[in-house]
């Protein structure tokens, strides 16, 4: 007689812990061949705001760390990834994508955390300056991550493009809150297995699972969250500009309805760091 | 040093009062008034394709002279037929001319415009302070000195594009759409242009309504430095005016300066476009004196700090906050030094603090200060003469604020103080980045390991150590929070001019 296998209770990685909504709501997702595979949380707006808690306490730390040891924990989740490539690109599989497929989309992901594992101590170098002010003063204009940065990514390379929107932000020192692709959760509830046995300290990702038209109006207005990465529709890039006017919030949109190459080259940047980068200029005499 | 250290300290003793200086009382200042003609017209038109073109709706309305009342000149009031005339006359001339100009010959334009601004600089300060009401001192030596600064910082830009972004390279956005607030007309307005023709932008700008005059002079100046027409345009006139200029279609960028209230509103207008933008909006920035600070210069930075143009600044340390051991000394200090403050004609080379740039404005500064002695602060107002016609208003010192009270909250634009205390640095870090904006903040200490981690922790775009209200076109300017997004000045300013290609 065959085994039954044991199943997993998907369950989403906020401040550190594996969480189900606070709403008890979960939505079923199938696999490729439409068979029930698993019931996922459908986070709600006060879990958001829960996460939002978690990143908040867990921002100063992380931003004060150092700038190689952040560049260590994100190359350490790229190891963590990559050990488990297989578990990951059987997630990615679920939406459909071929072997070969998958493969590739977990390469990628790995290749591009590796990348910014790297900028970690650099992007300073390049990004800020010493300014020849015509007085005598030392002036020099320094960088500092935002805070808090929404991500809701896309269903289009669910866990490729979740990276690629929230590796940049992660790597100055913010913390992210985000919302996984609502037809492909479940690589981001794999992710979450990895960010926990990764270095980084719990909190500073945290990841939802849910309904885009739920929690889109969440992410505008949240005044904690300083900036929001988003591949986000016409209506959704609307609600959530509105939305960011009140708390005066940084917002960075990819168009839903423009095909994105987030396997190209150019979807990984050092303008993507500074895009969620403070800049901080300070003046001192110079003089006895 | 021995023979130094037995000096008895007098005025440190308990009991007994700092001196005061007294002298205010006992001489009168001769006027000292700056005579040079600002050439003003009676009326300015509209500056749209290199000419000054009537308004089509006809309408003008009138730049008052906050010392006197008087009227100045008139102004040409842009409607949206002449906001569209300015854009279309930008993109021409972005599509045309600007765009395919090499940055080498962008460059010489910005020198000649810096040049030419040196070449009549006073006969611009005298026209600023006509029309702003800003001590003369201020805008003969800060103001104009520094609108000229920025062309000519950025011009050298126009050729060094490929150094701005390592690793891209850039292009320009097109037309860019410009607003900006009445407290530096000039300087705000070369901070805007500089960088956006550096970039290979076009222009179209709308000056305050309270403050014109500037702007349209400049346009003299374009006109004389043979900078082709359309590259800038200028529309004059209130919201109305800004509002069909920012959501006008052309413009791909939008780049405002003026209040977070208006910040707003323009960022919920422009949602679901895809208009860049970039907004430097107000501030409440704290001044932060620890116990080890040199008092004296302290003293003088917290002076210069909010009373600089009235307090009419964005980055105005209009929040003191003094560290206990030192308050009483501080605040003594403080009240002796506002006492010999200088209020009064702008146009007079000795005046500190002139008028307020209009009556709306004085307005709003009397509410808020009337806040203040109802919740409870202490109010100090020297008793100095003011003008009997012309908007001014005292030097003024809130002494026990709490940090629920408006006067610490809310940014008042005016030449008032609001003073707190704070016992270790952590509280006043809390203090300090307790507001919702982070445009500046000052600390004065002896200490270098004090400064570096107070800078570090302080919510702000820009941090003054021992020093305050400095600004250079090297040195980019610009807020956190709710101060605003982007920056103005410096390579960091000019990215935001550009898209990355």
């Amino acid at each position: 007689m065959p085994r039954l296998p044991i199943t997993k209770t998907p369950k989403v990685y906020v401040g550190g812990a594996f969480l189900r909504s606070e709403s008890s709501r979960v939505y079923p997702v199938k696999d490729a061949a439409g068979n029930f595979f698993a019931n996922i949380p459908q986070c709600t707006r006060k879990d958001l705001r829960n996460a939002v808690e978690a990143a908040a306490k867990a921002g100063p730390g992380w931003a004060k760390r150092t700038a190689y040891n952040r560049g260590q924990i994100i190359y350490r989740l790229g190891e963590m990834l990559e050990a488990r490539a297989g578990e990951l690109a059987a997630a990615i599989r679920l939406g459909g994508a071929s072997k070969a497929a998958a493969a590739k989309e977990v390469a990628a992901t790995v290749d591009r955390l590796i990348y910014y594992a790297g900028w970690a101590d650099k992007y300073e170098q390049v990004l800020g300056n010493v300014n020849p002010v015509a007085a005598p003063y030392f002036n020099f204009t320094v960088t500092e991550p935002m805070g808090i940065v929404g991500v809701i990514a896309p269903d289009e390379a669910p866990l490729l493009a979740l990276l690629t929107l929230l590796a940049p932000a992660l790597t100055s020192g913010n913390t992210v809150v985000a919302l996984a692709s609502t037809t492909q959760p479940y690589p981001a509830i794999v992710l979450g297995e990895m960010l926990a046995t990764s270095d980084l300290p719990g909190g500073v990702v945290n990841l939802l699972t849910g309904f885009r038209k739920e929690l889109v109006p969440t992410f505008a207005t949240h005044t904690h969250l300083r900036a929001i990465a988003a591949v986000a529709n016409a209506d959704e890039r609307k609600a959530l500009a509105v939305g960011a006017a009140d708390s005066v919030k940084r917002t960075h949109f990819i168009k839903a309805e423009e095909k994105h190459g987030w396997f190209a080259d150019p979807a990984q940047s050092l303008y993507a760091i500074r895009d969620f980068l403070e800049f901080k200029t300070t003046w001192h005499p110079i003089g006895a | 040093m021995a023979l130094l250290k037995t000096l008895p300290k007098a005025h440190a003793r308990p009991g007994r009062p700092a001196p005061e200086l007294i002298f205010g009382e006992l001489w009168e200042y001769d006027p000292a008034p700056e005579s040079a003609d600002p050439k003003l017209k009676p009326r300015y038109e509209l500056f749209i394709n290199g000419e000054f073109v009537a308004p089509k709706s006809g309408k003008y309305f009138d730049s008052i002279n906050p010392a006197n009342e008087q009227k100045l000149a008139e102004i040409a009031l842009a409607g949206a037929a002449d906001v569209d005339a300015a854009c279309q006359a930008a993109q021409r001339a972005f599509d045309q001319v600007w765009s395919r100009l090499p940055g080498r010959e962008r460059a010489k334009y910005l020198f000649r415009i810096a040049r030419l601004l040196q070449d009549r600089a006073r006969e611009f300060a005298v026209a600023e302070t006509m029309d702003g009401g800003k001590p003369i001192r201020e805008s003969r030596d800060f103001d104009v000195p520094m609108a000229a600064a920025h062309f000519f910082y950025h011009a050298g830009w126009a050729d060094k594009l490929d150094y701005v972004a390592p690793g891209r390279r850039v292009a320009p956005l097109g037309v860019v759409a410009q607003v900006i607030p009445w407290n530096f007309p000039l300087l705000m307005l070369a901070w805007k242009i500089a960088p956006a023709l550096a970039m290979g932008n076009c222009v179209v700008l709308k000056p305050a309504e309270t403050t014109s005059i500037t702007a349209l002079k400049l346009a003299e100046i374009f006109q004389d430095a043979g900078l082709p027409p359309g590259v800038v345009n200028f529309v004059a006139g209130a919201g109305e005016t800004g509002a069909a200029l920012v959501n006008h279609p052309i413009p791909a960028k939008v780049a405002f300066t003026g209040s977070t209230v208006v910040g707003k509103l323009i960022m919920r207008s422009l949602a679901g476009s895809d208009k860049k933008m970039t907004m430097e909006l107000g501030g409440k920035a704290a001044n932060i004196v620890f116990d080890d600070a040199p008092i004296d210069q302290a003293v003088e930075g917290i002076i210069n700090g909010i009373f600089f143009n009235q307090g009419h600044v964005c980055c105005a340390g209009s929040r003191l906050l003094v560290h206990e051991p030192v308050a009483a000394t501080v605040l003594a200090k403080l009240k002796n030094r506002i006492k010999v403050l200088r209020v009064g004609d702008p146009l007079d080379k000795n005046t500190d603090i002139g008028a307020i740039n209009s009556k709306e404005q004085l307005g709003k500064i009397t509410e808020l200060v009337a806040s203040g002695v109802k919740e409870g602060a202490e109010m100090f107002q020297p008793a100095c003469k003011l003008p009997a016609k012309g908007w001014y208003f005292r030097p003024t010192v809130f002494s026990k604020v709490t940090m629920s009270h408006r006067i610490a909250r809310e940014e008042i634009f005016g030449p008032v103080l609001s003073v707190l205390t704070f016992r270790t640095v952590d509280e006043a870090v809390e203090k300090a980045n307790n507001t919702a904006y982070g445009l500046s903040a000052g600390v004065w200490t002896d200490k270098g390991s004090r400064i570096l981690k107070m800078s570090t922790e302080l919510k702000a775009g820009v941090v003054w150590a021992n020093t305050y209200n400095k600004f250079d076109p090297t040195s980019p300017f610009g807020g956190y929070k709710e101060s605003g997004f982007g920056r103005e000045g410096g390579r960091q300013g000019l990215l935001d001019y550009c898209r990355l290609i």
